[in-house]
């Protein structure tokens, strides 16, 4: 099976297809195919992985795409135990996406076509993630970026909607600049766009160190755009803006993870680089507190959870610019987070069906409303603030532990801060929403199966997916990358404890009064926080203003003036020369013969005479 | 034996006379008149050349030509009788209808 597995892409793209051209006059609207081809992929997806856990050999196949002098463009698989752990991580979020969408989205209005990309959204990802080639990986990639613009600007009829795809698009393409000279650089000093290919050049030697340095950082400034990393971290919390499955699914599988995958796709590359590594590190370092500190003072629920995420993916950054013992745990953290944000994101889900609203200012008190979407969310919660024995303690734990052991104390010290501010906005949050009493209008009520089972489900991975984390090493294992540390239970006290903490400074803050909200009464650090560092007031005003006037304004109107002007020239010009030549077809029978006559006679003049 | 000018110049009246019909008259009966005014100009060509060149070849063009124009003729007849029928007049400059 392993060497069939482009089919597991291939699966959800003819899902795509089919329900783009025939989904509306299906019974289920689209949904039922879109849900099958992801079951049949997640089943093949596990095969695969099974057929890897037992011994397999990497499979590698490729068939030239284009030609272009001595350069090749191949597309092809290439399937590891990072991608057979990835298939099956994309394949069970994108299904219980599905799943929980036929309830959530019921009675949309656009409900086929939301089904058709959110099978090409899997589709892109599984491409991304098969990916032998970087120009196959890319195709994948601006595929998923592209997906995301969609699904995002869904509800597009209102303008803050279609802002935010379109942020994200934007945001997403600027790092992606030098993704694509990165791509190019990394082909040329291979001389190969092959992954594994580059990797047994690099091993060989055979590329310099500071062409590896600058190809890595290239690379990673996509990383930053697709991960959302700062200072490109702007654009996933307006991304909320999106139906919340499709929050999930791109929160947990397809398009944040892509990021980091890509790092760790490509890790021969990085790990030989000091600088790529420390460069990698530093933006997670950054990236991870500020974030978490931003959701500390969010309202939206949503938006506590896209800040979250982006804190998230800075830990596996940090990870995986700690070395080589951090490759393993990034990964260990990536796949737990991929379970226990999905879960959140669905109880978030299921708390907006039910009471209409995003913002916790207007819920409370929702734990005897909906006891299974508290249960779920509270086992989400645990197991992203760090409490054993749920999955986000081991990996986020090792995580740190790795940072203290390779000796990146200020990345490990970041870490455990980060690790206290996560438990205490977590605990605000579910504080915020579960206790208390109900402080808004609607009727809360417990959401429907199709909505539970997969929270439920999820609940179980996340509570158990933290003592599996021995199989990450041995599925993920490349040459690259070394055993990462053995557990230290000194170290993971301490972050323990830092976890509870977190989780009892907000229990006592938000006890009494959770209407009050503790943390939008700290002076100038929450009006800071509020505006967001006020960077996207500085984007706005020092980056989209002095091009959207001068620049963007001048295209436009040259656009409109000079190039519209000569196609619509060239149809009126058109339009009167008929308009007069017309006049020639008078119907007069005589007329058109003395055309005839007249013509023959000046052609056997001309004739007679040269 | 008379001399080819003559045929030829006969023709060359008969064939302007055929284009003064054809373009001047308002009668369609005139103009088609005036068309196998037209026509038989350029079998008299034909004859006169094929004596000329002491080939068959412009006699059997000849012939053809008088075969088409019968059937022209029929044709045209009815359309004038159709026109007729249909407007009370077979004046060329009232059947202007096909035009922008």
């Amino acid at each position: 099976m392993i060497r069939y597995a482009w089919i597991v892409p291939a699966l959800p793209a003819v899902a795509f297809f089919l329900i783009l051209f025939w989904g509306k006059r299906m019974p289920g609207k689209g949904a039922e195919v879109g849900i099958a081809a992801m079951t049949i992929a997640l089943v093949l997806a596990c095969v695969i992985l099974g057929q890897w856990a037992s011994g397999h050999a990497p499979v590698h196949g490729s068939f030239l795409l284009l030609q272009a002098g001595s350069l090749r463009i191949e597309a092809g698989q290439y399937i590891d135990g990072l991608t057979a752990a990835m298939f099956v991580v994309v394949c069970l979020v994108s299904l219980c996406s599905q799943v929980y969408s036929t309830a959530y989205m019921k009675g949309d209005r656009r409900y086929t076509i939301y089904y058709a990309w959110l099978s090409l959204f899997s589709a892109a990802m599984l491409t991304l993630v098969i990916a032998s080639s970087l120009f196959e990986l890319l195709i994948g990639w601006e595929l998923v970026g592209i997906c995301s613009y969609l699904l995002i600007g869904h509800w597009w009829e209102e303008k803050e909607n279609s802002d935010a795809a379109i942020k994200a698009f934007i945001t997403t393409k600027t790092g992606d600049v030098p993704f694509l000279f990165g791509i190019f650089v990394l082909t040329l000093a291979a001389g190969t766009s092959n992954i594994p290919g580059i990797t047994a050049r690099v091993a060989a030697g055979g590329i310099g160190t500071g062409v590896l340095t600058a190809s890595a950082l290239l690379l990673f400034g996509g990383a930053i755009g697709k991960s959302a990393q700062f200072p490109l971290h702007v654009w996933l919390p307006d991304a909320m803006a999106g139906p919340t499955p499709v929050s999930a699914l791109i929160h947990a599988a397809t398009m944040v993870a892509a990021g980091v995958y890509l790092v760790a796709r490509l890790y021969a590359v990085y790990a030989p680089s000091g600088h790529a590594l420390a460069f990698v590190g530093g933006i997670g370092a950054i990236t991870m507190l500020i974030a978490a500190l931003l959701a500390l003072v969010q309202d939206d629920i949503k938006r506590v959870l896209a800040y979250s995420t982006v804190s998230q993916l800075a830990y596996m950054m940090a990870s995986l610019g700690m070395g080589p013992k951090g490759y393993t745990p990034a990964m260990f953290l990536l796949f737990t987070h991929a379970f226990f944000k999905a879960l959140l994101f669905y109880g978030a889900g299921s708390v907006i069906h039910a009471v209409h609203t995003n913002n916790m200012s207007e819920m409370g008190g929702l734990r005897k409303h909906m006891p299974v979407t508290f249960a779920t969310f509270l086992i989400g919660t645990a197991a992203l603030a760090g409490v054993p024995p749920f999955a986000g303690f081991f990996s986020k734990d090792e995580v740190i532990a790795t940072g203290f052991e390779t000796h990146h104390y200020i990345l490990w010290a970041v870490a455990l801060v980060t690790a206290f501010v996560t438990a205490l906005y977590m605990t605000r949050t579910v504080i915020l929403t579960f206790f208390g009493s109900y402080r808004g209008e609607a009727h809360p009520h417990e959401s429907p199966r199709a909505m539970t089972s997969p929270m439920i489900l999820l609940a179980i991975l996340s509570a158990v997916a933290g003592f599996f984390g021995f199989l990450v090493f041995d599925w993920t294992h490349i040459p690259a990358v070394l055993e990462p540390e053995p557990f230290q239970v000194g170290l993971s006290i301490l972050s323990v404890a830092v976890a509870f903490s977190g989780i009892l400074v907000g229990y006592l803050l938000y006890r009494t009064y959770p209407e009050r909200d503790p943390m939008l009464r700290m002076g100038p650090l929450s009006t800071l926080l509020v505006n967001k560092y006020y960077l996207d007031d500085i984007y706005t005003k020092g980056v989209v203003r002095p091009i959207q006037y001068p620049v963007a304004r001048d295209v436009n109107d040259f656009d409109r003036t000079v190039i519209d002007g000569a196609v619509n020239g060239v149809g009126v010009g058109t339009r009167d020369v008929g308009g007069f030549l017309r006049y020639i077809q008078s119907g007069n029978v005589q007329r058109y013969a003395v055309f005839l006559f007249v013509g023959v006679a000046v052609l056997a003049f001309l004739i007679t005479r040269f | 034996m008379i001399r080819l000018v003559f045929p030829l110049f006969f023709a060359a009246i008969l064939f302007s006379a055929g284009i003064y019909g054809v373009l001047a008259r308002r009668n369609a009966v005139l103009v088609l008149m005036s068309i196998e005014l037209m026509l038989n100009a350029v079998n008299v060509n034909l004859v006169a050349f094929s004596q000329y060149l002491h080939q068959l070849t412009g006699q059997i063009f000849a012939l053809f030509v008088i075969t088409v124009a019968a059937g022209e003729i029929g044709i045209g007849l009815a359309i004038v009788i159709l026109i007729y029928r249909n407007r009370e007049t077979i004046d060329v400059d009232e059947v202007d209808l096909l035009k922008w």
